[in-house]
């Protein structure tokens, strides 16, 4: 029963955008349609993963195709439930954000447009998240990966929103490419293309850990771990807002959802599989928050956080792969209820940071760091709801962020007695919580507190309240997962049976983590708090208080533009990590007695993009030229490419010896 | 008797961190052949502090004035979980150690946006600082946790601290725990901004880290600054004190004592440092913490053999 309604909820979010279409450029009626149907459509959803999630049951349907032997088969069973829930969610809340952040009278463009690939979009990652079979799958995968190119490639006016979208799409198909292969290799393994657990005599170890590297590659880049990560800032920072809260909070963990669905079907993972992931995870954690310092545009270092985050979920999923190999179910259920969880709270506090991000370039018309400051003042619930987003990001409690953290950090702890290599994973999580929390504090600092940097050209406006309720919504969540993770714990545990049958909440995820004691943690924190609170309300409060400048040291004329700079606040950190982080700036030379106006500018690129792939696809550029004979945009040449290719393939699938046998009777040697 | 000594641990969490600012400071008389402020001065600061009127600068928000509560409420909750001497903690469970040390994360949070708050540069100059050093006393700290627990066999503060009084110490472990106690004592240092990393008692030059980054508090939210810097004090020194002498006697009250004897030793042992070096240049701040982390790193790598 629930299946259908998630058929039918897929069905009416992929066309939600398709009515507008038919309506007038400037006429909102089709944008509030379209928010309609998503609404609805992401309500059935939500509650049919519930539903999944609770009863730890699953559904299978199977769709006939045209083609004989093509049947499409899907299934809602924990796992995918598991990953619906935020696609439904941030689907929901991100379309009620667009209402105002993308509104159709002000977007007459791109507005219809960028609808029809949202719905679009939403029901693709729903749809792979349901497929249980290949061709389903990387039907979904594709619907998924385009829309997601055309909602990137939303302002095409821009070319930096054009290149982005262009490395984007290549980044994809090569993900897709990998998936193709990793089919192939699985069809070869068990003979189907429906998702079955291989049987240990079905393929060796070589050929599981073909299936595995492929998967972790190509999952893998669509998850932007590192060094695959290169596409994701800029295509993250280019689409609008809401898209990017989106790509960054939910599409990313596809591919987390993928490499986990394709684990439960490898048996026997040897624990230098879950070691990989673990030092991978590691490192794309420690790497991300290092190029986040290093950024001035609040998007893409917003985007940077992702990488980090996945690499703290892939740090749970290694230690879940390791407790695996090593027949370890403490570390299994805490590494992947630290992976699970931290799935869950990221999308939640990275939507929440990237519409809050939204609210501020629609108010300030700029993506810089630099040149915002004191909005605070002027954006009150916006900054309120940016610091909750930034305290769970950075992994403190009593939030979200706290919680899933905790979890890999008690797994990794737990491996001190067989496998201690694993656990000096511990202080690298700590380095990477210690560089959030600079980071934040320099976006909080550089964003909503001190001065104002530039005059604004208009004045700055609150967002309204159709794009803080879905903020203040994820805030909600965060808060709630932080102050009671016991709420939790029995999604987990559905989705951890799925993945290893064996445990059915034994032992139990309250068991191996403090879940009961963080909650009275946090109200007694709550407590002392507002004992303080109070006390200073009574004591100070007729204390005499004035107002007056911050203090400048006696300096007659201070000025906003002396305010420490997000660039300055990152810079010791930078320098020290330069060999990584190779930043380039561009310094004045002062030579004459009264120096004319100068300028300074700094910047950190991204070391795989720049360094590495910039000068291999310039040298293939250099050495493949001639292969431009055959690329001269004539549509005539390529239709004689087109039939060129197909009688190549007729010929090779012809079978030359039975037709040469049948056409001259005898054998052929 | 639980409920006697978790009152004598909030008691002393919450009355003897001045002291140990005044111990220092007495010490650092000392040495410079001063007769010094007496011991209670800083209560009479704190107290004089908690009188006076407030400048707030109309830059500020809600954030530089709700930073000194947080961070006090988030440091006391933190003391809670470290066991003074051989008393068990008034609270611990399975990973409090995680929860103590983002306590501290959470309380550097809202000390820097606070600085920021203000928009001056000083303080702007000292946040960076504050949130640049963390990240490479925190590494320290986790591997320290790590020896600890690999010591103790389990991830509570309580047991985990007390595994150099209950395992026996000859050997490598032995070796190990001095290691982390020299890694810890730098990160005592570090994370209280006191000498070689930070100087306390020059105002307003721009070497510094703490001071400079609550220049423009004032009145009572500067007094609970400087409270909550105590209290930080006192917590981590209670930590390390574990790793430096970990001795007990059979009796209660005794023990008591010597806790607090040890604490005002660890004082005179901060007072020692400052009076006998120097502060190092900002840029060698780093490698001292990374040297820190690296001295707790070898202990690590002593207790796997």
């Amino acid at each position: 029963m629930w299946f259908y309604c998630i058929v039918a909820s897929a069905v009416l979010v992929a066309t939600s955008g398709v009515p507008g279409m038919f309506l007038g450029r400037r006429s909102s009626g089709g944008q509030m349609l379209a928010t309609a149907m998503v609404v609805a459509g992401a309500g059935i959803g939500i509650a049919a993963a519930f539903a999944a999630l609770l009863s730890g049951a699953g559904a299978t349907v199977q769709l006939r195709g045209p083609v004989p032997e093509l049947a499409l088969h899907f299934r809602l069973d924990p796992l995918g439930a598991f990953f619906l829930v935020p696609i439904c969610l941030m689907g929901a809340l991100g379309s009620i954000y667009g209402i105002s952040y993308w509104s159709q009278e002000h977007h007459p463009r791109t507005g219809q447009r960028l609808r029809l690939w949202y719905g679009l979009l939403i029901a693709g990652m729903a749809l792979v998240v349901l497929a249980s079979d290949a061709i389903a799958f990387l039907f979904a995968w594709e619907v998924m990966a385009l829309s997601a190119f055309f909602l990137v490639s939303t302002e095409d006016h821009k070319k930096e929103a054009r290149e982005a979208a262009w490395l984007y799409l290549v980044s994809t198909h090569v993900s897709t490419l990998a998936l193709f292969a990793l089919f192939a290799l699985l069809r070869v393994a068990c003979g189907s293309f429906e998702f079955r657990l291989l049987e240990p005599g079905q393929a060796g170890l070589g050929l599981r850990t073909a299936i595995f590297l492929v998967a972790l590659f190509g999952f893998g880049f669509k998850a932007g771990m590192m060094p695959f990560h290169f596409w994701l800032p800029s295509a993250h920072a280019n689409a609008p807002s809401h898209v990017s809260a989106i790509l960054s909070g939910v599409l990313l963990k596809v591919g987390v959802y993928g490499l986990l669905r394709t684990l439960t079907l490898l048996p026997a993972p040897p624990a230098i599989w879950g070691g990989l992931v673990l030092v991978l995870g590691t490192l794309s954690a420690v790497l991300g928050v290092l190029f986040a310092l290093g950024q001035h545009d609040l998007k893409r270092l917003l985007a940077y956080h992702s990488i980090e985050n996945i690499g703290i979920i892939l740090m749970g999923l290694g230690l879940a792969m390791i407790g695996q190999a090593r027949a370890r179910p403490d570390l299994i259920v805490l590494g992947l209820a630290g992976c699970l969880l931290h799935v869950w709270n990221h999308s939640l506090f990275k939507s929440l940071l990237f519409l809050a991000a939204g609210s501020l370039i629609h108010s300030t018309r700029t993506r810089e760091i630099d040149l915002m400051g004191g909005l605070g003042k002027r954006m009150p619930r916006t900054t309120l709801l940016f610091f909750v987003g930034a305290v769970a990001i950075c992994g403190l409690p009593p939030l979200n962020g706290f919680v899933s953290e905790l979890f890999v950090y008690l797994g990794l702890f737990r491996t001190l007695d067989r496998s201690p290599g694993a656990a000096l994973a511990a202080p690298a999580l700590a380095l990477v919580g210690a560089l959030a929390v600079a980071c934040f504090v320099k976006v909080c600092g550089a964003v909503f507190l001190g001065l104002p940097r530039r005059d604004a050209l208009r004045p700055m406006h609150e967002a309204p309240s159709t794009m803080t309720a879905p903020m203040a919504v994820l805030a909600a969540a965060c808060v709630l997962i932080g102050v009671f993770p016991s709420t939790v714990v029995r999604p987990l545990h559905s989705v951890i049976h799925l993945w290893n049958p064996s445990l059915k909440e034994d032992p139990a995820l309250g068991a191996l983590a403090p879940l009961a004691a963080l909650t009275p943690m946090t109200l007694l924190f709550g407590g002392i708090l507002l004992v303080l609170f109070v006390f200073a309300r009574v004591s100070f409060a007729r204390r005499v208080t004035r107002g007056s400048i911050t203090w400048d040291c006696g300096y007659a004329r201070p000025s906003s533009r002396m305010q420490y700079t997000a660039s300055s606040f990152a810079n010791t950190l930078v320098e020290l990590f330069r060999s990584v982080l190779r930043p380039r700036s561009h310094e004045p030379k002062l030579s004459a007695p009264f120096p004319t106006a100068t300028s300074f500018h700094s910047r950190v690129d991204d070391v795989v993009l720049q360094g590495f792939l910039a000068p291999l696809w310039h040298q293939f550029r250099l050495r493949l030229r001639w292969l431009r004979v055959f690329q001269q945009g004539s549509v005539q040449s390529y239709l004689v490419y087109i039939l060129v290719i197909l009688f190549l393939l007729l010929f090779l699938a012809i079978p030359l010896k039975d037709t040469l046998r049948a056409i001259v009777g005898t054998d052929v040697p | 008797m639980t409920v006697i000594t978790d009152f004598i641990h909030l008691l002393l969490l919450l009355l003897m961190p001045p002291l140990l600012l005044g111990v220092i400071n007495k010490t650092k008389a000392l040495f410079a052949g001063r007769v010094g402020p007496p011991l209670l001065q800083p209560y009479y600061d704190l107290i004089r502090l908690m009188r006076k009127g407030m400048v707030l600068s109309t830059t500020t928000t809600w954030v530089f004035r709700a930073a000194p509560l947080v961070t006090l409420a988030a440091v006391v909750l933190a003391g809670l979980f470290v066991p003074l001497g051989p008393f068990a903690a008034p609270l611990g469970f399975t990973g409090d150690l995680v929860l103590f040390a983002y306590l501290f994360g959470l309380a550097r949070f809202f000390t820097t946006t606070a600085a920021l708050d203000t928009g001056s540069p000083f303080e702007g100059m000292g946040a960076a600082r504050e949130v640049t050093f963390a990240c490479f006393s925190e590494p320290a700290l986790f591997l320290a946790f790590l020896v600890l627990a690999k010591l103790s066999g389990t991830l509570s503060l309580t047991p985990m601290l007390h595994a150099p009084l209950t395992v026996p110490l000859f050997g490598l472990p032995l070796a190990s725990l001095v290691l982390v106690a020299a890694g810890l004592f730098v990160v005592l240092l570090a994370e209280n901004s006191r000498i070689p990393i930070d100087d306390p008692n020059t105002h307003l030059e721009l070497t510094m880290i703490h001071e400079v980054m609550v220049l423009d508090h004032s009145g009572p939210l500067f007094g609970l600054i400087l409270y909550g810097a105590a209290v930080k004090l006192f917590v981590l020194s209670a930590l390390v004190l574990h790793v430096l002498v970990p001795v007990q006697t059979g009796w209660a009250a005794v023990n008591w004592l010597l806790f607090v004897v040890e604490m005002l030793g660890v004082a005179v042992a901060i007072g020692v440092v400052e009076s006998a070096m120097a502060r190092l240049q900002l840029r060698h701040v780093p490698t001292l913490l990374v040297a820190a982390s690296l001295l707790c790193g070898f202990g690590f790598l002593l207790m796997l053999r």
